[in-house]
């Protein structure tokens, strides 16, 4: 039981008390770039779970073997292995969603979430606890990713998926889905969850 | 001559790398509260995006491009990328002990700066030639630098105002670029009247 508690609890950390765009405020530019449609924060936080997974269990399984001085080097050689295996794919099977991630992809390598997490995580820690961590921090960044640009695509375009929901007769603010209204969301966003957190203090 | 000139007001205005294109906001944040640092940080990655632009062009159209190993060109940027800042490090520390401490602790980080690898990838992306490589490169980087000097100069002017406590720090910050952000549209009537 104490082995599954761990589990969860390293599965959870990334969701809640540790989500990496807006708590640690790590890896912010793909969160900002491509949070236009909800299809595109979908596209991105499933190829960054892969990554961060695939990542995480290779690093964990060779972590006595890699030798601390160069281990950046090839923690990034592997990282971007993977990337590049998802950016193939996704060419492969979804061109459009390619198209509109654009550079963004290949981008993912240098991203800080995923060098964070081999370094400070998966280079110390057993396979199966890097893979919940892997998990956990993907979900978190996904659902972080999902509620922003559910946020901009509801108020620049008036839809949610590509699905009007704020009907007719609502006028998008065109700003929300162009680069300013990307920094106005994200910071409202943190703003609001920094509020909750305060409240919380305040009543303990 | 005049796609030259397009290709670095259009870099470095009007689709800024920080403020349109959402590259290279690490550091934008990370070192935008102080002044001094935030021109340092500035020259080292206007310097080190250029000679990335230029290291890479060699790479992609003498390496990659003959043995059609186009696919490959992520893993091998951000590898030569890596070994550049490092050789330019060494270099610096070898050579100029007023830059190695103006620079000192930006050069590393420069290397998971995505917008010297996210040029490097646009330049292929866009088939620039070797000279359009080297200006969008180094108009990039000028762009980056006129953001965080901005914005360094707004930060500052923050610490005397009064902000509610849950805005305090990033939430603020993410704010002031947005705004810093929409004043940069303005820059879009500036070719195409």
């Amino acid at each position: 039981m104490a082995f599954f508690e761990e589990f969860s609890r390293e599965l959870i950390k990334g969701i809640g008390k540790e989500n990496p765009t807006i708590r640690l405020v790590i890896g912010m530019c793909p969160p900002l770039a491509i949070s236009t449609s909800v299809l595109n924060g979908i596209g991105m936080g499933l190829a960054v779970i892969f990554v961060l997974l695939g990542s995480n269990i290779i690093i964990s399984l060779l972590r006595r073997y890699i030798p601390s001085k160069i281990r950046l080097p090839i923690f990034i050689g592997i990282i971007s292995t993977f990337v590049t295996i998802t950016d193939l794919c996704i060419e492969a099977y979804f061109p459009i969603l390619h198209k509109s991630l654009g550079i963004f992809i290949p981008l993912i390598v240098v991203n800080c979430i995923i060098l964070a997490r081999a370094e400070s995580f998966a280079s110390k820690n057993p396979v199966v606890l890097s893979i919940a961590d892997g998990i956990g921090m993907g979900i978190g960044f996904s659902l972080a990713l999902i509620l922003i640009s559910a946020v901009r695509e509801s108020l620049g375009q008036g839809t949610f998926a590509g699905y009007s929901i704020l009907g007719e007769k609502f006028d998008p603010a065109l700003v929300m889905v162009m680069a300013p209204g990307a920094f106005f969301v994200v910071g409202a966003i943190i703003a609001i969850f920094n509020y909750m957190e305060m409240k919380k203090r305040w009543k303990s | 001559m005049e796609k030259l000139i397009f290709i670095f007001f259009n870099v470095a205005l009007i689709n800024n790398f920080v403020l349109s294109k959402f590259l290279g906001l690490c550091p934008f944040l990370g070192v935008s509260k102080d002044f001094k640092a935030s021109i340092s940080m500035g020259i080292a990655v206007t310097f080190v995006m250029t000679m990335a632009s230029i290291v890479t062009w060699f790479f992609q159209v003498y390496l990659l491009d003959p043995l059609k190993l186009e696919f490959l060109s992520t893993i091998v940027f951000i590898v030569v990328i890596a070994t550049f800042v490092q050789f330019v490090e060494m270099v610096i520390a070898k050579t100029s002990p007023a830059l190695q401490e103006a620079l000192g602790i930006y050069l590393p980080l420069i290397t998971t700066n995505c917008a010297v690898l996210g040029v490097s990838l646009l330049n292929v992306k866009e088939n620039y030639n070797l000279v359009e490589s080297i200006v969008n490169g180094l108009g990039g980087g000028l762009g980056f630098t006129l953001a965080i000097v901005i914005m360094a100069g707004m930060r500052e002017r923050l610490e005397y105002s009064n902000v509610p406590e849950p805005l305090k720090g990033f939430p603020i910050a993410f704010i002031l670029t947005g705004m810093l952000a929409l004043s940069f549209f303005g820059f879009q009537g500036f070719f195409f009247r």
